[in-house]
């Protein structure tokens, strides 16, 4: 079969992929000596799903994100090195250690901010989208948001609102099985999250978000359809993740090997790497090497974070308004 | 110069600024009406007090947006739609809907510039309709500006005349930074002179309406309608006060608060709003603070009770503060 990618598009997917996750194992390791401040949602084990949609768009489309939103961060462009600056609550972070892990934004790649409220989001992705069809130039916003936010009443304002004006905004809910420490068969009354999408009058698909590539083409075919002016439309794609709602969550709610199991099956980089060098679309020397140069990015980031000052007291009040 | 109503002025800035800046939208529930509707009259209502009136034929659906009845969706997309580059004009219809979309304003929009360490701008104004004196009842009358003027990141607009209403809110529009513009719906009807194109006001800046000797009052909203006149009645037995209309409540023009109140001696808040945690509260506080040696006698504010707003006329003209109780504290604060 010939890949959907071209092998130069394939080999920036896994990098972006790799990326997140060696982003996030490393931050698991640094969180527990104390370092980082506050507390961190770790993305590892939904990878797929924000490259899957982001290989889809440029600095000119839209997303918004999540509380567990450093995946998406990278998947849209955000540079490392400066959201490990970020997370470690340094002055020459992406948002100069005013955000946080929690709050994570650059406007200049079309990323509007990692969120801390679940839901927060959609309303703004609306408007982008408005953004989006007054400038009529195909472009598009991307709704991040799980399966716990799919129980807030934002997301529902937010589906109607885009279908009534039928703007070019995606919904993609990562259903990761876990609003917090509850699980979605206890919390989501209908368990057809793409369901509920589709009911506003909105297409929706569902797809296994640990398989790059569903989530690629099932993405692919709604951006299309969006940036063609045919409106929103809804992605549910099922993936899980591979550590606690926050770094330190004991996860008593999780059976014992449940994480064991899944990062054996639902992989998504186990799965892209046997997917691609069994098609012969790319060779597991090239995958090698990309995991290398991950790493030498990761360790530049970290060693930088820990050797940067933090912000300056005299910018505790800057940044409130533009002028006051 | 031409005279012109309170809503007509707002109206007026909004034709302006649109017609000047492509990247302005309006949106929020009827703001023309009519969408959907059997009449097949597209533009049905101009808005429900008729600020957004003529917009939507002159504009266009893409600019001038009816909305579902959805207030976090309403603000939530003004915030997103700053976020990306456009100068969204939210309608909220009554400021006590606030309540419904509260998230997408104080988490959100207020939040943005500083979370974001300074590299983004939410350009968002929030037109939100206050105030008792109409029978709405308790969830439609409110005069809620305190709660958002607590709020870091947000500016807030209380204008009192037709005047000011117009270049604030051009004010607004222009301004970088998320703006609340609260109206007062009895003051839509009230003329003043208003030139015909477009000018601005600056935030932070207040309007000393009278000066006088004895006491400063200052009045916030449709409270300066009525503190006008008793200043005015006063100054005819020779009790002389500055009438200050700070006309955003953030900023604060502290400034000139105190100021006069170092010539004065004496202060005087009028404020519709409940009185725990208000403007009037904070106004009192900043002045016993920062001018306690120039008071002559303690800080009076003029407030409604801690009550929500009543329906019946006789409850709701005990609730907003009359002239009578600014004539009454005027006059207690001159005894010491």
């Amino acid at each position: 079969m010939a890949s959907p990618l071209s092998a130069e598009r394939l080999q920036r997917a896994y990098r972006q992929m790799k990326t997140i996750r060696e982003f996030e194992e490393r931050l698991h390791v640094e969180i527990a000596t104390g370092e980082i401040p506050g507390f961190t949602h770790l993305y590892a084990g939904q990878e797929a799903v924000a490259v899957g949609v982001c290989e889809h768009l440029d600095d000119a489309d839209y997303i918004v994100s999540t509380h567990r939103g450093h995946g998406h961060c990278i998947a849209k462009g955000c540079d490392v090195q400066g959201m490990m600056l970020e997370i470690y609550g340094r002055a020459d972070g992406l948002c100069k250690g005013k955000g946080g892990s929690m709050h994570i934004a650059d406007v200049t790649k079309g990323m509007l901010g990692a969120n801390a409220i679940v839901g927060g989001g959609p309303p703004l992705a609306v408007g982008a989208a408005i953004a989006c069809r007054n400038r009529g130039r195909g472009n598009v916003s991307i709704a991040f948001g799980g399966d716990g936010s799919c129980n807030q009443g934002t997301v529902f304002e937010a589906m109607n609102m885009a279908v009534v004006l039928k703007v070019p905004a995606i919904f993609v809910i990562e259903d990761n099985g876990y609003s917090e420490h509850t699980g979605k068969d206890y919390a989501v009354g209908s368990k057809d999250i793409a369901g509920r999408a589709r009911a506003f009058g909105m297409p929706a698909e569902r797809c296994d978000g640990s398989d790059f590539f569903a989530v690629y083409e099932a993405a692919g075919r709604l951006i299309e359809r969006a940036r063609r002016g045919e409106g929103p439309a809804t992605l549910e794609a099922t993936i899980t993740r591979f550590y606690g709602h926050f770094e330190g969550d004991p996860q008593l709610y999780r059976a014992k090997d449940e994480v064991k199991r899944q990062r054996e099956t639902m992989d998504c980089l186990k799965n892209f790497r046997e997917r691609v060098t069994a098609e012969g679309w790319l060779s597991a020397a090239a995958l090698d090497a990309i995991d290398e140069q991950v790493l030498t990015v990761i360790e530049a980031a970290v060693a930088a974070a820990k050797s940067s000052p933090p912000p300056a007291e005299s910018e505790l009040e800057t940044d409130v308004y533009i002028s006051y | 110069m031409p005279q012109k109503s309170f809503r007509d002025a707002l109206n007026e800035a909004l034709h302006l600024e649109m017609e000047r800046d492509g990247s302005i939208i309006v949106l929020g529930e009827d703001v023309s009406g009519g969408a959907g509707g059997t009449s097949g009259q597209r533009e049905a209502s101009g808005g429900i007090f008729g600020v957004t009136r003529g917009l939507l034929p002159k504009f266009g659906a893409d600019r001038v947006i009816d909305t579902p009845i959805s207030e976090s969706a309403i603000i939530g997309a003004a915030g997103g739609a700053a976020l990306a580059g456009l100068r969204p004009v939210a309608e909220l219809m009554f400021a006590d809907f606030v309540g419904v979309s509260m998230d997408q304003i104080f988490n959100q929009m207020a939040k943005f510039r500083y979370m974001f360490g300074g590299k983004t701008r939410c350009p968002a104004v929030v037109r939100l309709a206050m105030g008792a004196g109409m029978n709405m009842g308790a969830q439609h009358s409110q005069s809620i500006y305190a709660l958002l003027t607590a709020v870091p990141g947000l500016k807030v607009v209380v204008p009192s005349n037709a005047y000011d209403a117009k270049g604030l809110l051009i004010q607004a529009i222009r301004d970088d930074d998320p703006v609340m513009f609260f109206e007062h719906k009895a003051l839509y009807p009230r003329k003043g002179e208003v030139p015909d194109g477009a000018y601005t006001i600056p935030f932070g800046e207040a309007n000393l309406l009278r000066e006088g000797e004895h006491v400063t009052v200052v009045a916030i909203g449709r409270m300066v309608v009525f503190a006008e006149k008793v200043v005015d009645t006063l100054s005819k037995e020779g009790i002389t006060c500055d009438l200050i209309d700070p006309r955003t409540t953030s900023p604060l023009d502290d400034e000139t608060i105190l100021e006069s109140v170092e010539n004065t001696g004496r202060l005087v808040v009028v404020d519709e709003s409940n009185p725990r945690c208000s403007v009037a509260a904070d106004i009192c506080a900043i002045v016993a603070e920062k001018g306690f040696h120039s008071l002559k006698a303690a800080p009076r504010a003029v407030t409604a009770p801690h009550c929500p707003v009543p329906f019946a006329r006789e409850l709701e003209r005990a609730y907003v503060p009359g002239p009578a109780r600014i004539e009454a504290a005027i006059r207690a604060v001159m005894k010491g």
